[in-house]
């Protein structure tokens, strides 16, 4: 186990041993355009200074000139991994402020949705960590498994990555005939896959030593922080959205919280791994169960939302991803704010990578699974 | 025995008897050396290339993928045509370098295996440079390449050189000492330097057979501290790429990168090389007991065949290591180093004392 080391204080000029490193914006471990302005002494990380907007792509000023439907189309760019998440909760946030309840089978489908394409994230983020640690093998295997998920996803909405397949109201089409089978088979292919990588990773001793102890996050730091999803549960911190606050057909099924009490690298890496088997059993649960019934109501042609404030959060395979509209009864919204929460959950950084070598910031980085577009917005 | 017959030294001695009979002896070493030369070169050349290819159809294999297909039949012409771009690339020398230091670190790297490779015995006959201190000769000579590694960091003037090339020096400096002291082991079993004479020994049973337990410990350290002195996975922290994008190599381009990719891959075959003639018997075939047949079986491949068997071997297991394990971090590297390797050695080092002292070793 690593030793921390407590007596680096944070100055803000530069010491005679210490130089700065520009971590980014072209950087492999970075995974996009993110700058990490760090101040090093020998390998020793002294601070950590995050600088983003590299790929601010104004997508809140945009909406405020969109309409409703045309909204949930550009939340899938912003976290393109949980991209139906996010369409999601645009139209969670419209039907809830329209007041319209939308059939059971709609809910089935999002929820499974929303798991699968927790399921391919954590897949990506997985096999990337694997990267970022040095073990290039497990990225190949990650991406093999994702692409089952992708082609389901393409079976029914015809798109891969950003999926734009919730609207307001309902699903864009209905489900593919082959889709419970699919998803079927491929939840058997995956529960023998998953163990092959933890065998690959996660027993491997030097992946234990790169990760135990490396980068805590303290429960109270968590909380203080705005620290949400998986990363904030390895805290100890019960931040859940769909258990705390259930929407779709979460309220309808049984499942755990997967939840960590050491709040390292390790303690991230396994709530994600585990999580990850709790989406299969959602899965399972739901995949038979589909109600009969439309898959949309009828929404009015032109979207307006009665004045006031709305809000709605969901859980994405990152943490809690919330949407804001502040509403003057037109068909555009006043304002729009996305509370991503690889944004929170970056700022942390400096916090806990402080002492920590070159290396590890590099681990702790790969156990925060964030993606650049999500902070940038 | 009947793989006497695949022996060189005739061939080489006629080549020799030929020259010295019609020009002058001064001219014969001349004329000697430059083929030597030119053929070592060649084959530094090939094998370099060679062992790309193979890297990149085992990484392949291990990752679900096809590897290189498109250049030449299974794509065997590859790597040439990788190497024709790397040619032809233009070298950029960035403004704030120190130039002479850069220009000099790629021929200070690539001069460590031309130099190892002398004393390593391809087959029977096969060897330029065979002299009493040959193991001492491969440990020192090969210590030289880490100067390279630490100028081209120092000199590339940047940061992430600058880290790569530090961590490279002190992760070379360290497991010299384990390679060296699993080699000085086997010296202790084999009591000669020579390297002629190390595979011949072993004409009765290769060493990690006759010096069982600590033989086999010995062999063991000796392929954790090779990975690691070749720089590779999981070992590759001078270029680790999730961290320092390309380590002490990252400002070099065209045929100056590749003089470093080269080294790597020719230091790799030279750890497969030495294990191979220290543990595994050079180019000695494998025999079992008394099994006359099977020895005689075993008789007919050529030492050369056998030699390079062996070196693919431990080369597949090398790399086999480097695309299953995640990358250590600096300070345990220094700790496997310092911590458990080096005591491992030296309790290693009085076990073979002891053994070969009391006559355990068959």
């Amino acid at each position: 186990m690593a030793e921390f080391s407590e007596k680096y204080i944070v100055t803000d000029e530069i010491k005679a041993d210490e130089y700065l490193v520009n971590i980014g914006p072209q950087h492999p471990s970075t995974h996009g355009v993110l700058r990490l302005l760090t101040r090093l002494e020998g390998e020793i990380v002294h601070n950590v200074e995050p600088h983003i907007g590299y790929i601010h792509s104004g997508i809140e000023k945009m909406t405020e000139a969109l309409s409703y439907p045309q909204i949930v189309h550009l939340t899938d760019r912003m976290d393109y991994l949980s991209a139906h998440m996010n369409n999601e909760a645009v139209c969670l946030c419209v039907e809830n402020a329209l007041q319209v309840e939308v059939p059971e089978r709609v809910k089935y489908i999002r929820t499974i949705f929303d798991e699968l394409q927790r399921l391919a994230s954590h897949q990506l983020w997985w096999c990337a960590s694997g990267m970022d640690l040095g073990a290039l093998t497990a990225f190949f295997y990650g991406l093999r498994d994702r692409e089952d998920i992708l082609d389901i996803f393409e079976e029914t909405c015809g798109a891969r990555l950003t999926l734009n397949y919730s609207v307001p109201g309902g699903v864009m089409f209905d489900i593919h005939p082959n889709f419970q089978k699919s998803v079927k088979a491929f939840i058997t292919k995956f529960r023998k896959k998953l163990p092959e990588y933890d065998k690959l990773l996660t027993d491997n001793i030097i992946f234990q030593n790169r990760t135990k102890g490396v980068g805590v996050l303290s429960k109270e730091d968590a909380i203080a922080f705005g620290v949400t999803g998986p990363t904030g549960r390895a805290s100890g911190f019960s931040c859940d959205v769909r258990k705390h606050h259930p929407y779709s057909a979460y309220p309808y099924i049984k499942f755990d919280e997967k939840m960590g009490t050491d709040g390292d690298s390790f303690m991230r890496w396994k709530v994600r791994m585990d999580e990850m088997w709790e989406s299969m059993n959602i899965i399972e649960q739901l995949i038979d169960n589909i109600p009969e019934g439309d898959f949309a109501v009828k929404m009015k042609g032109v979207i307006k939302l009665p004045e006031g404030e709305f809000y709605q959060r969901v859980e994405s395979a990152r943490g809690e991803f919330g949407v804001y509209i502040v509403s003057d009864g037109k068909k555009n919204p006043y304002r729009v704010k996305f509370r991503s929460p690889g944004f929170s959950n970056l700022f942390t950084i400096n916090h806990i990578a402080k002492g920590w070598k070159i290396a590890d910031l590099v681990a702790i980085m790969a156990t925060f699974d964030l993606v650049i577009p999500d902070i940038d917005r | 025995m009947a793989f006497e017959k695949y022996d060189f030294t005739p061939i080489t001695q006629s080549i020799h008897q030929a020259l010295i009979e019609n020009v002058s002896p001064l001219l014969t070493t001349i004329i000697e050396w430059t083929i030597i030369g030119v053929l070592y070169l060649l084959f530094i050349a090939v094998f370099g290339l060679f062992l790309v290819y193979a890297e990149r159809k085992v990484c392949a294999a291990f990752q679900q993928r096809l590897g290189p297909m498109r250049v030449g039949p299974w794509g065997l012409l590859q790597t040439i045509a990788d190497f024709i771009k790397l040619l032809m690339k233009e070298l950029i020398t960035p403004k704030s370098v120190d130039k002479f230091l850069y220009n000099l670190a790629p021929f200070i790297v690539i001069i460590v295996p031309f130099l190892t490779i002398s004393v390593i015995p391809f087959a029977p006959g096969l060897q330029s440079l065979d002299f009493d201190i040959g193991i001492f000769f491969v440990t020192a000579v090969s210590s030289v390449g880490v100067i390279g590694v630490l100028l081209a960091g120092w000199a590339s003037n940047n940061k992430y050189s600058l880290i790569g090339g530090m961590r490279s020096g002190a992760q070379i400096v360290s497991y010299e000492l384990s390679v060296g002291m699993s080699l000085i082991t086997m010296v202790i079993l084999a009591g000669t330097m020579q390297v002629s004479e190390i595979v011949e020994l072993q004409r009765g049973g290769w060493f990690l057979f006759k010096g069982h337990i600590p033989a086999l410990i010995a062999f063991t350290v000796f392929v954790i501290a090779g990975t690691a002195e070749t720089n590779r996975g999981p070992f590759d922290l001078a270029e680790a790429e999730s961290e320092l994008t390309a380590g002490f190599h990252t400002e070099y381009s065209g045929i100056k990168f590749a003089f470093f990719f080269l080294a790597e891959y020719i230091n790799l075959f030279i750890v497969a090389a030495m294990a191979t003639i220290v543990f595994l018997g050079g180019w000695m075939p494998f025999h079992f007991g008394d099994w006359a047949a099977f020895n005689n079986v075993m008789d007919f491949i050529p030492g050369l065949v056998w030699f390079f068997l062996k070196v693919f071997g431990i080369i597949f297991l090398i790399m086999w290591f480097k695309w299953t394990f995640p990358r250590l971090r600096i300070d345990q590297i220094l700790t496997l180093e310092w911590k458990y390797l080096l005591p491992i050695n030296l309790f290693n080092i009085l076990l073979m004392a002891t053994m070969v002292l009391l006559g355990w070793h068959w």
